[in-house]
Parts: C-alpha cells; sequence; structure tokens
C-alpha cells in the first residue's frame, strides 16, 4: 500500500459536450488523512467524488485509490472503499439491520460476517434499539448514521463522506462529526469528505481543497490557509484621535500591514495574541493610551471567500439533484414533524 | 486486502440481496399486493362475462315462416345452435369466450407487473440508491437482472392466484388437460416476464424522469395486450393487424397457456411458441446486461 490513498491526476469530466464540470484536477491525499473538500454548489465536488468511486467515468485524466486504477481495476476500487452520498438512500421500506445487511450482501461478505459487523456498528451509531424498525419512521439523524455504518461495512480503506450533515440541526451534526472522529479512530481510514460548514471543515480536516468552476484553487491545511491570508486582524483606537501612530505600529515586529480608517487602525498582524502586548508597549512609549483593541483570528470562511469570491451562485442546477436535495432535506425533518 | 478475498465473488449473492430487496417491498406491503391482484380479476371478471359472445348464439331463438311444419322447426332450431357452437369453437378453440379471456388475462398480468419494474429503477436512480450500489463491487448486470427477476416471481405468483380466481368463475380445462401442463404454463409466463420486464427496464436505464416513464408505459400496454390474442383471435382481424400480433411475443405466450389449458393439444405449434418466446427472452434479457455494461453509470 503506498502512502499515498488517493492520487489524481488531470482529472475531468465535460457533461453535455460544453459544461465542464471539473476541469484538470490534480491532488493527493495521504493515508490517514481527512480530506476536505470545500467548494460552492456546481462547483464539481461531487461529480469528482463520483469519479473516484468509480460512478463516473471522466472525459480525461485518471486517478488510483487505495493504490488501484479507477479505470482499469474499478472493482478493486470499489471493494476498497465505502461511500455515504449526499441523500438518503436507505431504503424506506426495510428496516435499519435490513438495509445494513443489504450493503453488505452488495459486497458479497458472508452472512455469519454480515451479522455481526452490522450488530457491531448499529451499536456503534447507536441504532441497536430501532435495528427492527422500518427506516420510513427514522428521523433524519437516525438515517445519517445509518447511512454511516452502511457505508463502514466492508470496513473500507477510504471513506467517501459527500455532504454528511447536509440538513441537520446543530446538536445531530455535533453528534455525527463525534462519530466520524471515532469512526477514524477506530478503524484508522481515510477520509475525503465535502461540505458547506466551514467551521467542521476547520476542526475536522487535516487538509482542505477549495474548489471552484471545477479547478482547485487552493490546497492546504487549514492553519496555514488562514495563516496565507496574511495573519490576525487587530482593530485599535487610542486616546488622541487626531495623531497618527500608523509608522510607529508598522515598526513592531510580526506588524504587516497598518490602515489608519475613521479613527481607528486596522492592523494585519502575525500571532495576534503574542504581538499585541509588543504593541500596546511601543503606542504607550510613543506617548499615547490604547483605549479600545480587538483582536480577530481568520476563519476558513474568509478564506473561503478570499479563494471563490463574494458573489452569490445562480447557476443552474440539474432538476434532479435538485429534486434529490429537496427530498434529502425533507427526509432529514422528517423526524421533526 | 485478505478482507476482499474473504467475500465472495459468486455474482448470485449480489443478485439475491436486490432482487430480496425488491420482493421485500412489495410482500410488506399487501395493499399493494391486492389491488395488483383484484384488477385482473376485475377485468376477467367484467369483461370476460360481459362479452358473453355464446350468448349471442344460445339466446337466439329465430322467428321461422309459420309454413314450415313443427317438425322441421325443432330440426332447423336445434342445427342453428349446433352451428352457433361450431362457429364459437372454431373461433375461440373452445366452447365459452370466458375460458378463452381468462387464460389471456395471464399474461395481462405479467405485462401489467413487468411493466412497472421500468419505474423502480427510475426511483433507485433520482434517490440516489443506483449511485450507492454503483459504487459497491456488486456485478453491473445483477443490478439489471435484479429487477427482471423481481418482476418475474411477482408476475408468476400473481398469475398463479389469478389463474386459481380464472377457475372458481368457471373456466373449464380441455380435453388434454393434465396438471402436468401447469408447469408449462407457468415456464411460458416466465419466459414473456423475462423479455417483457427486461425491455422495460431498457427504456428507463438512462431516465431520471418518472413521467416519461409513465408515458412510455400508456402508450405501450394497451397496444401491446389488443394487437395480440390476449382477448380476441387473430385470424379474424385485418390482415395488417395481424401482422402486428405475429410479432407480438403475447400472442405466443396466450397460444402457449391456451394450448396447455384449453386446446387439443398441438406439439407442433407448441414447440414454436416456446422457441419464439425463449428467444425473445433471451435477447432481451442479454441486451439489458450489456447495455447495463455501458450505459447504468453516466
Amino acid at each position: 500500500m503506498t502512502a499515498e490513498a488517493i492520487i489524481v491526476d488531470g482529472l475531468t469530466k465535460v457533461f453535455n459536450k460544453n459544461l465542464v464540470a471539473v476541469d484538470h484536477v490534480n491532488f493527493s491525499v495521504k493515508e490517514g488523512e481527512i480530506f476536505g473538500f470545500l467548494g460552492p454548489n456546481g462547483a464539481g465536488k461531487t461529480t469528482t467524488i463520483n469519479m473516484l468511486i468509480t460512478v463516473l467515468k471522466p472525459n480525461e485524466g485518471n486517478a488510483t485509490v487505495c493504490g488501484f486504477d479507477i479505470l482499469k481495476q474499478p472493482s478493486e476500487v470499489r471493494n476498497c472503499i465505502g461511500v455515504v452520498p449526499q441523500e438518503y438512500t436507505a431504503d424506506e421500506d426495510l428496516t435499519g439491520l435490513e438495509n445494513i445487511l443489504l450493503c453488505a450482501d452488495l459486497y458479497g461478505i458472508p452472512r455469519e460476517t454480515s451479522q455481526k459487523r452490522a450488530q457491531e456498528l448499529l451499536a456503534l451509531v447507536e441504532l441497536t434499539k430501532f435495528k427492527d424498525k422500518q427506516v420510513s419512521t427514522y428521523s433524519g439523524g437516525m438515517r445519517r448514521r445509518l447511512e454511516l455504518a452502511c457505508g463502514l461495512i466492508n470496513r473500507p480503506h477510504v471513506f467517501f463522506l459527500d455532504e454528511p450533515t447536509l440538513g441537520l440541526d446543530v446538536q445531530t451534526r455535533a453528534a455525527t462529526w463525534n462519530y466520524i472522529k471515532l469512526l477514524k479512530k477506530e478503524y484508522g481510514m481515510t477520509i475525503l469528505m465535502t461540505t458547506h460548514y466551514l467551521e467542521e471543515a476547520d476542526m475536522l480536516c487535516d487538509r482542505v481543497a477549495i474548489i471552484d468552476h471545477g479547478k482547485i484553487v487552493v490546497i492546504g491545511a487549514p492553519e496555514e490557509l488562514k495563516e496565507g491570508l496574511g495573519g490576525d486582524i487587530m482593530t485599535l483606537s487610542i486616546k488622541d484621535g487626531s495623531a497618527d501612530i500608523s509608522d510607529v505600529i508598522v515598526k513592531v515586529p510580526r506588524v504587516k500591514e497598518v490602515k489608519k480608517q475613521d479613527g481607528t487602525y486596522r492592523i494585519k498582524v502575525e500571532d495576534g495574541e503574542e504581538t499585541a502586548p509588543s504593541i500596546i508597549e511601543a503606542i504607550r512609549t510613543g506617548g499615547h493610551t490604547v483605549t479600545r483593541l480587538s483582536l480577530t483570528k481568520p476563519t476558513l470562511d474568509e478564506v473561503y471567500l478570499e479563494y471563490t469570491g463574494r458573489s452569490m451562485r445562480e447557476e443552474e442546477e440539474a432538476k434532479e439533484s435538485i429534486f434529490s436535495q429537496r427530498v434529502a432535506m425533507r427526509r432529514a425533518r422528517s423526524g421533526q414533524r | 486486502m485478505s478482507e476482499s478475498q474473504s467475500n465472495s465473488r459468486n455474482p448470485l449473492h449480489g443478485l439475491w440481496a436486490l432482487t430480496n430487496r425488491e420482493l421485500k417491498k412489495w410482500y410488506k406491503n399487501p395493499f399493494l399486493l391486492f389491488m395488483s391482484i383484484t384488477q385482473p380479476i376485475i377485468w376477467m371478471g367484467l369483461f370476460g362475462k360481459a362479452m358473453n359472445i355464446g350468448a349471442i348464439f344460445t339466446n337466439f331463438s329465430p322467428q321461422l315462416p309459420s309454413l314450415i311444419p313443427p317438425v322441421y322447426q325443432d330440426l332447423i332450431k336445434q342445427s342453428i345452435s349446433e352451428l352457433s357452437k361450431q362457429v364459437i369453437i372454431s373461433t375461440f378453440g373452445t366452447a365459452d369466450y370466458f375460458s378463452y379471456m381468462s387464460v389471456g388475462i395471464l399474461t395481462f398480468v405479467v405485462l401489467f407487473t413487468t411493466m412497472f419494474s421500468g419505474m423502480s429503477i427510475v426511483w433507485d436512480r433520482r434517490l440516489g440508491f443506483l449511485n450507492k450500489v454503483l459504487s459497491t463491487p456488486v456485478a453491473r448486470g445483477s443490478i439489471i437482472m435484479s429487477k427482471v427477476l423481481s418482476a418475474v416471481i411477482r408476475s408468476l405468483l400473481q398469475a398463479a392466484i389469478v389463474l386459481g380466481f380464472a377457475l372458481l368463475l368457471g373456466l373449464t380445462p380441455g380435453p388434454d388437460f393434465t396438471p402436468l401442463n401447469l408447469l408449462g404454463v407457468f415456464a411460458a409466463l416466465f419466459l414473456i416476464s423475462i423479455g417483457l420486464s427486461s425491455i422495460f427496464i431498457l427504456i428507463a436505464i438512462r431516465s431520471t424522469r418518472w413521467e416519461t416513464q409513465m408515458a412510455v408505459m400508456n402508450l405501450l400496454n394497451l397496444p401491446l395486450l389488443f394487437a395480440s390474442n390476449s382477448l380476441f383471435p387473430t385470424s379474424l382481424m385485418p390482415d395488417w393487424l395481424q401482422t402486428v400480433a405475429k410479432v407480438n411475443p403475447i400472442t405466443y405466450a396466450n397460444d402457449a397457456t391456451r394450448q396447455l389449458l384449453l386446446y387439443p393439444l398441438n406439439m407442433q405449434q407448441l414447440i414454436f411458441d416456446f422457441t419464439y418466446l425463449g428467444m425473445f427472452a433471451f435477447v432481451f434479457a442479454a441486451v439489458g446486461i450489456v447495455l447495463s455494461w455501458r450505459y447504468l453509470s453516466k
């Protein structure tokens, strides 16, 4: 097994001959890493995942998953991955346990093994009590957990999660992420996931890639990307509003940029917490008094907006995907009526 | 990788799992089962009994001119009734229309059950289930064949129940009938249901809209039924319609089942029927499997 769980090389998908959904994408995911795929709707996240899980054929380029070629060895790839799609795909008319066993059968797992594993996974996602209830009675969170259990039945090396928390309330989202962390610890998998909730990506992912218009615009650890923006933002005001002390502040080590706006200073600074005392000190030495100071750490949201722009996305989405999203949302809420 | 090696590579494992899923959806919903059996029984009861073609002659009592002596009058009436019986037998191959029609209903049950098999693949695609299945190592052909197989099993069970009702309502088996013939009847229904469900699944294999699927079903079902010998013998149809009916596999399924249940057995014709049905089933099932390799994923 290579140290890289996924290697993507120039992967391209064109729909209807002119809509380039994924445009020569390159990246790799290390063994044991949680890799986040971020981007606006229609950016090409799900299309990329669908190619990696061998459901869609790329028009150009190739990739290996667990060391297997997605074009030449699709069954080997399918055997070593687990997938939790955006939609709730469990069969409504079957019970939770029946759904898990169905997934196991699709991998050809012998019944004795799958029975044992199913019980284990049901316990892990805390659905043991509901295993014999029809999925149509499940709440959104329970369905999501069932999807997780189904995706894990073959002990995958690489686990694909497409919007695992879409449409869930805050509690259920938090719980879902706890399961994901637990699962990773338990089985040591590599995880590739997409999400719209950037604070979650920040918290969980070892590395993220921001994808827009089918291209990866930036890739790196969340910390790195946030620092890449130029550090923390400090705003401060001093007692004497008319004086300009910008040149005093800019001389403090690790201060990168100072701007005075309406009597307040906006300072870009590295390691804000540690630099703040030296800035205050420098100002006091210059004979002024700081009256107000605030420090904001850049969030992944800012990184995201920096790279993808602030304009709203109003691209036409396939009717099909809107439909399935609607169904997903409705099902997510079905338990909360 | 020791894990994946211990897993079975037997394609039947996944095929049966997927088939079983479809069947569970069906038998866990007794209302659906009830409705799908009630419909053909109502058709059979209303249509088969209302179109009492034999009664046209038996209720016919002609007013003969009074100059014919009464002795001959009875003779004439008797021979008219005898003639009419022969007309019916030569047209339908059996003395009563209900028997003729109720056997045709068995294929009708198969047609209406298999028709919906394409629908379920559209739903699986729309709800994302198909994508999840495609991401597992299960054989692509198994995905298609599970739909076919579940439609076949459902058709045969429903046809068996409808056949039971037909016997209760007055279906009279022919002179050559033995219980062993039932095996042949179900073999014919088995073949026609494989072929028909494969066709309906093929139509749906790329489709994402169930509206299209509904339109296709509505377009196909009645023509398939009427351009066959299900309700009326083809020999009385105009030439062009006879040509259509001769290609229609439903005609051969009906002929085979009627041979086995009603008619004096014509072995040569029966063998031809089964050959035609066998080819029909084989060709469309094979096309379904081959296209599933190419077209199931986009």
